[in-house]
């Protein structure tokens, strides 16, 4: 018996050959318990070992393999091929980011705004080591714990119109990240980030169509994260406006 | 090296479904805002007397008027349901590790409204 198979529609840019980029079919062996990664590699493996894409662990972990699949942006190593089979699945680079090659994109931009942001801890004194690690109650954890999760996979700028039509906006992981360190009880950064967050080109560029949240693969929930930071924001402006006198 | 940029389709908004009720979501606050203007009329108009009061009153009486209020009460509606169905992700009530559920910070925003909208219609129809 032959085996199964399955068309992935590649679209395919390589820009030493081509203005623009195109489709190519490829047919892949098909398996139950395949996802489209694994398609893809046994494509690179078996059929085109010229196809580039970029992915790590397989896992759900990285965020590496951030495709669009079907007009979808998904991790393509959470993605099963079953769910599509026998229909041919079209697999595209991700969204709202420049194509450098194939199914690889320019993170240049995701990159340039998760730093603005600072997200790590930010103190302004450091106390000494010998006085031990900064403690914190499961209360205090559960604060952030949600935003935490995130693993830069870009998919909420990918499903972001506002992101695709005002490339500036700092963008859903980045301003979830700077929100998660803002409720961290460690950090004392939140007036600092406060900075980039709270401009134009920061939540308030955020309209809440909400699809960040939905593409999301491990529920972080980025446009609630855009939506608290415009209330703590604004609330902290208040406080400073009538009370000027307590300080942050 | 050369990289590509997609442009992005003038329709991208009739690509998902989430974007399109997005836009339906958006553009209710043009039936609003019309509403409101016609509503301020009304009050200009009775600052003028009750003369040209009941003129404005007739001219809101006509059908075309009568179909947009309608569809501006759909709008508000619409506007004000998922308004609320998207408020327990902005507001994070606490206890401790204790998050208040979804359903509860919604249904608060429910009853001060059918309660003020009860108000209302009570204030109507009793004059």
């Amino acid at each position: 018996m032959s085996k199964a198979t399955i068309v992935l529609e590649v679209l395919r840019y390589r820009p030493e050959q081509e203005q623009e980029p195109t489709f190519q079919i490829y047919e892949s062996e098909y398996r139950e318990d395949w996802v489209v990664l694994d398609a893809i590699n046994h494509i690179k493996d078996h059929i085109d070992g010229t196809l580039s894409y970029r992915w790590s662990c397989r896992m759900g972990v990285c965020g590496s393999c951030g495709m669009m699949i079907n007009g979808e942006p998904k991790l393509s190593c959470a993605t099963f091929l079953r769910d599509y089979y026998p229909d041919p699945i079209r697999v595209e680079p991700l969204a709202n980011f420049p194509i450098e090659r194939d199914l690889v994109i320019v993170m240049d931009d995701f990159m340039e705004k998760l730093t603005s942001v600072k997200p790590w801890i930010l103190r302004e004194h450091e106390k000494p080591i010998s006085e031990g690690e900064y403690r914190q109650t499961p209360a205090e954890l559960a604060r952030y714990k949600q935003f935490s999760m995130c693993i830069n996979c870009m998919l909420c700028y990918s499903a972001c119109p506002v992101y695709a039509l005002d490339p500036q906006f700092t963008g859903p992981a980045a301003i979830a990240l700077a929100h998660r360190y803002n409720l961290d009880s460690r950090d004392q950064g939140r007036s600092w980030r406060e900075q980039v967050l709270s401009t134009e080109e920061g939540i308030w560029a955020c309209t809440y169509v909400g699809t960040c949240t939905v593409v999301c693969p491990v529920d972080v929930d980025p446009a609630g994260a855009i939506q608290q930071a415009k209330l703590s924001t604004t609330t902290d402006w208040f406080r400073d406006v009538l009370m000027p006198w307590k300080g942050r | 090296m050369r990289r590509f940029e997609r442009p992005v389709p003038t329709l991208w908004w009739l690509k998902r479904r989430a974007y399109f009720l997005f836009i339906l979501r958006e553009l209710t606050a043009v039936f609003i805002a019309v509403y409101l203007i016609l509503f301020l009329i009304l009050l200009y108009q009775l600052s003028l007397g009750r003369q040209a009061y009941e003129t404005y009153l007739g001219f809101l009486a006509t059908p075309g008027m009568i179909v947009f209020h309608v569809v501006a009460l759909v709008a508000a509606l619409y506007h004000t349901v998922t308004w609320f169905g998207l408020l327990p992700n902005i507001i994070v009530v606490r206890f401790g590790e204790y998050r208040v559920p979804s359903k509860l910070i919604a249904g608060a925003n429910y009853v001060p409204w059918i309660a003020v909208s009860a108000l209302i219609v009570l204030i109507l129809t009793r004059g």
